[in-house]
């Protein structure tokens, strides 16, 4: 259905998928799904388990190749373009299970970061551990995200909230213009969240966000524009009101799943 | 970095014990009659070359290269063939043994790291089978019987000379201790982080923009030309090169001294080469089946020592 | 090159083929499995020549000894499986490479205390041992043509046994997912000595059936186990249909090579340069199939579903 226009998509378009299909076998996990985000905005992406969100972060990241369709990020044809040259462009990603170097130290996660980010890593004698150009820059970031006094602790030794921010901050690190956040409470209690959503708020602006959540309450707290998903399909995209009182939305995604996410609906 | 940290630490009072005695064998062993063992500590050092630069794929790659012994071979049969031919001078061995050896590890490199896990493993076993089957059927070489090295390594010094037992012994210690120093130096670059990285998280790596293959592959190149060295060393010492050099079972042994020592530490590879061979030397001179020991050996350490000696002697190993 | 030896060897090529298909089936069932990289598979090959071998020398039937060697094979396969193999399923790999290295030498080590370093010499049977016009003045042991006809018939047996029994089920399934496979009910231990027992008597019947051509020796085995996992890697790992195409080609190839790549460089080399150069390079000829396999299909020529 519906293409509901909302008024700051006269805004310049970050990022664009057209007719993007993928198929996993039988499993039809995209199904000539189109999207825009305009630059700026959080955009979120709900929909119910199994509606392809995953897949999309996936095939937008550049670490699956769409069978049909095409991506456009700034205005360029991203769609051929491997993982890291995306990067590079400035389109940045976080997964939905933690995936940080655990046996590295805080600092050290977002160090190699920021190194990443400097170009080629063709150096071979210079130890990284008395180079301040990824040591300040990497101290500061972790300062800005909250970390700053866990910087030395093995990551993988961190609280589960903070794993999460790790995460988020090796993705600023790129310096991107635009992030790809696949489920970032996943698996916070809402305390986590609270923080979680309030860290993201602050982002707001600075970066261009697409959000897959499952969380109502983050999703309608933080969203300029969502998208609904269901079998790989885009059911809806519009303002947080025009999506809350969507008949085909609330038919088929509010209606069909658990009540959990039916409750949560009216929270924002 | 752990290994050139506190000497209170066992693993690194190990190391230190271990290194010690390899600095003044050749000193002792004539006083004490037993110049038997330079020999036995020369060909120790040699396979700890090999192992320190399989340690730098293996231990900080995570790329478990089960044809590495191949290098050994390579930079073996380089010398040997050349001083068939009449070429003796180290001057031009030696930069050609480490040509074909990273040119080797280049290609095989090239096509292995490719694919992933188990296919990564056959894959490095069977090229390296692929140069173990050629030097077999080389019978201008010796085939199976390998070849005997015309003469070593001319270095056109006057005062320094491989003929010189004590003076080759030096030169293997010397760059025994330079290829740890290589590989401390590469672990803890930007170089090197990323290799490690890409070991602890690829997928992560390459979504914070980095092509991870062409950093293994260049680690691969490497540790293929360090190997190459040992290999060159290994026929300087031997004066003998032959396809058991590269024999799979060869390529085994050296993932166990790694494991045996402690992966990716420093100096695990050189204390587990030590332990090997002593432990093979003893071994053998107790009972000819003393494989049968071994294995079951290996077996346990796999099962109950993760983590090797450096494990055992510490709770952490060095990098952590 | 006359069409005489032609065909011959390319007989010789599918029978290398079949001896091949016997180990790679096995050791691809495992991997694809258990994802377990099981070096001792060889160790077996050579355990089924020797077990197999001195019951046929006991006993004075060949036959005999094959057919004792399969509940021999199964039992020992299962034993090895049950007291050293199933600590290291949640190993990664580096650990199941090491482990299985060391049983390697174990074995060896056993097989020459037991039955003494020259190793076994196991005659043909007469009635095995004779030469059979194919026709068009082609000539042929009989005994190859019974190496053939075994593993062809083992072939069928393992498609039908895979692909329309209970058990084939399970294994399908615990093949494609484990932890589905697990969640419906299938004892997966048991399930896995099973499928380590049927590899270790496959690989033991290689062992067996190739002892009357090269004798029973220490460590048979591992060549023949290198030459199965360049098999499985470019049938792709889990696949016994790619396990058993890729076994012919690499047993055809290996042979045709052998014995005609001198006289193909020939073509474009002169004389002394091709005959130095056909060992090396007919030596090197499958690797080299195999490199340039992956190079297109990292993934081998039939990968299983859902890999990677």
């Amino acid at each position: 259905m519906t293409d509901v226009i909302a008024p700051n998509v006269t805004k310049d378009i970050a990022l664009k998928a057209n007719g993007l299909k993928k198929a996993f076998g039988g499993l039809i996990a995209t199904d000539n799904l189109s999207l825009s985000v305009a630059t700026g905005e959080i955009h979120a992406v709900i929909g119910p388990n199994g509606a392809g969100k995953t897949t999309l972060v996936n095939l937008l990241s550049g670490m699956l190749r769409p069978d049909a369709g095409s991506i456009q990020f700034n205005g360029r044809d991203v769609t051929r373009l491997p993982a890291p040259a995306r990067v590079k462009a400035g389109l940045s990603r976080s997964y939905q299970i933690t995936s940080i170097f655990r046996d590295f130290t805080v600092l050290e996660n977002v160090m190699f970061s920021v190194q990443a980010r400097q170009g080629h890593s063709f150096r071979f004698w210079k130890p990284v551990s008395r180079d301040a150009s990824l040591i300040d820059p990497a101290r500061e970031l972790l300062g800005r995200v909250g970390l700053g006094d866990r910087v030395d602790i093995r990551a993988g030794e961190l609280a589960y909230g903070e794993q999460r921010q790790l995460e988020i901050a090796i993705s600023l690190a790129t310096q991107p213009s635009f992030l790809l956040l696949d489920e970032p409470m996943a698996g916070m209690g809402p305390e986590e969240s609270q923080r979680m959503i309030e860290f993201l708020r602050a982002l707001k602006g600075a970066y261009t966000i697409l959000l897959i959540e499952h969380d109502m309450d983050a999703v309608f707290a933080l969203a300029d524009r969502i998208t609904v998903l269901v079998y790989g399909k885009v059911i809806a995209t519009g303002a947080p009101d025009d999506i809350r009182n969507d008949p085909a939305v609330r038919e088929a995604y509010l209606g069909g799943d658990d009540s959990d996410d039916c409750s949560e609906e009216g929270a924002a | 970095m752990g290994a050139f940290g506190p000497l209170r630490n066992p693993a690194n009072m190990f190391t230190a014990l271990v290194l010690v005695i390899f600095a003044i064998t050749p000193i002792l062993a004539p006083a004490l009659d037993e110049s038997f063992y330079v020999i036995v500590f020369a060909r120790i050092m040699v396979w700890g070359i090999a192992a320190v630069s399989l340690n730098l794929i293996m231990g900080y790659g995570g790329l478990i290269s089960f044809g590495h012994a191949v290098y050994l071979g390579i930079g073996g049969y380089t010398v040997g063939i050349l001083a068939f031919h009449g070429v003796t001078s180290a001057w031009i061995q030696w930069p050609l043994a480490i040509g074909v050896s990273g040119l080797v590890a280049l290609v095989f490199g090239a096509i292995s790291l490719r694919t992933k896990g188990v296919y990564f493993i056959m894959i490095t076993l069977a090229l390296a089978q692929m140069i173990f089957f050629l030097s077999v059927s080389a019978e201008r070489y010796g085939s199976d019987d390998g070849l005997n090295v015309l003469a070593r390594s001319d270095l056109g010094v006057s005062f320094f000379s491989l003929n010189n037992k004590t003076d080759m012994y030096y030169t293997i210690f010397a760059f025994l201790l330079a290829s740890v120093f290589v590989s401390w130096k590469l672990v803890n670059s930007r170089f090197g982080t990323t290799i490690r990285a890409a070991k602890s998280n690829d997928t992560r790596v390459q979504s914070i923009g980095v092509a991870t293959y062409r950093y293994r592959l260049t680690a691969f190149v490497i540790a293929g030309i360090m190997c190459g060295i040992a290999g060159l060393l290994q026929a300087n010492l031997e004066g003998f090169v032959s396809p058991d050099m590269m024999n799979w079972q060869r390529s085994g042994e050296l993932i166990f001294m790694v494991v045996l020592g402690g992966m990716s530490t420093l100096f695990g590879p050189v204390t587990g080469a030590f332990v090997f061979l002593m432990l093979s030397e003893v071994l053998a001179g107790w009972t000819i089946h003393w494989h049968i020991i071994f294995g079951p050996f290996l077996v346990l350490v796999v099962i109950f020592a993760r983590g090797g000696i450096a494990g055992l002697l510490t709770r952490r190993a060095d990098r952590d | 090159m006359d069409y005489v030896l032609l065909t011959e060897q390319l007989l010789n090529g599918f029978q290398l083929g079949i001896i091949l298909f016997l180990m790679a089936a096995g050791l691809t069932l495992v991997f694809g499995i258990m994802d377990l990289v099981n070096l001792a598979h060889g160790s077996m090959f050579m355990i089924g020549a020797f077990v197999g071998g001195t019951i046929a020398l006991m006993t004075g039937s060949f036959v005999l000894g094959v057919i004792l060697m399969v509940p021999s094979m199964l039992v020992i396969g299962v034993v090895v499986e049950m007291t050293a193999l199933r600590t290291l399923y949640p190993r990664d790999h580096l650990d199941q490479v090491l482990a299985t290295f060391g049983l390697i030498l174990f074995f060896n080590e056993a097989t020459r205390l037991i039955w003494g370093p020259e190793g076994l010499v196991v005659p043909l049977p007469a009635y095995l041992d004779g030469i059979v016009s194919l026709g068009l003045g082609i000539t042929y042991p009989v005994y190859r043509i019974f190496i053939i006809v075994t593993g062809l018939l083992v072939a069928f047996g393992l498609y039908l046994l895979v692909g329309k029994t209970k058990i084939g089920m399970l294994i399908r399934a615990g093949a494609s997912n484990r932890t589905m496979a697990g969640a419906l009910g299938v004892n997966i231990p048991k399930l896995f000595s099973i499928v380590f027992g049927i590899g270790a008597v496959l690989a033991g019947l290689a062992g067996l059936i190739i002892t009357p051509i090269t004798q029973a020796a220490i460590g048979m085995g591992e060549d023949v186990l290198i030459l199965a996992f360049v098999v499985i890697v470019i049938g792709g790992i889990g696949s016994i249909r790619g396990a058993f195409i890729a076994s012919i080609v690499t047993g055809v190839i290996d042979t045709l090579g052998r014995s005609f790549l001198d006289v193909v460089l020939l073509l474009f080399l002169p004389a002394n340069a091709a005959e130095s150069a056909g060992p090396a390079v007919s030596s090197m000829l499958i690797y080299i199939l195999m490199a340039a396999i992956l190079f297109f299909r990292p993934q081998g020529l039939f990968p299983p579903k859902g890999a990677g």
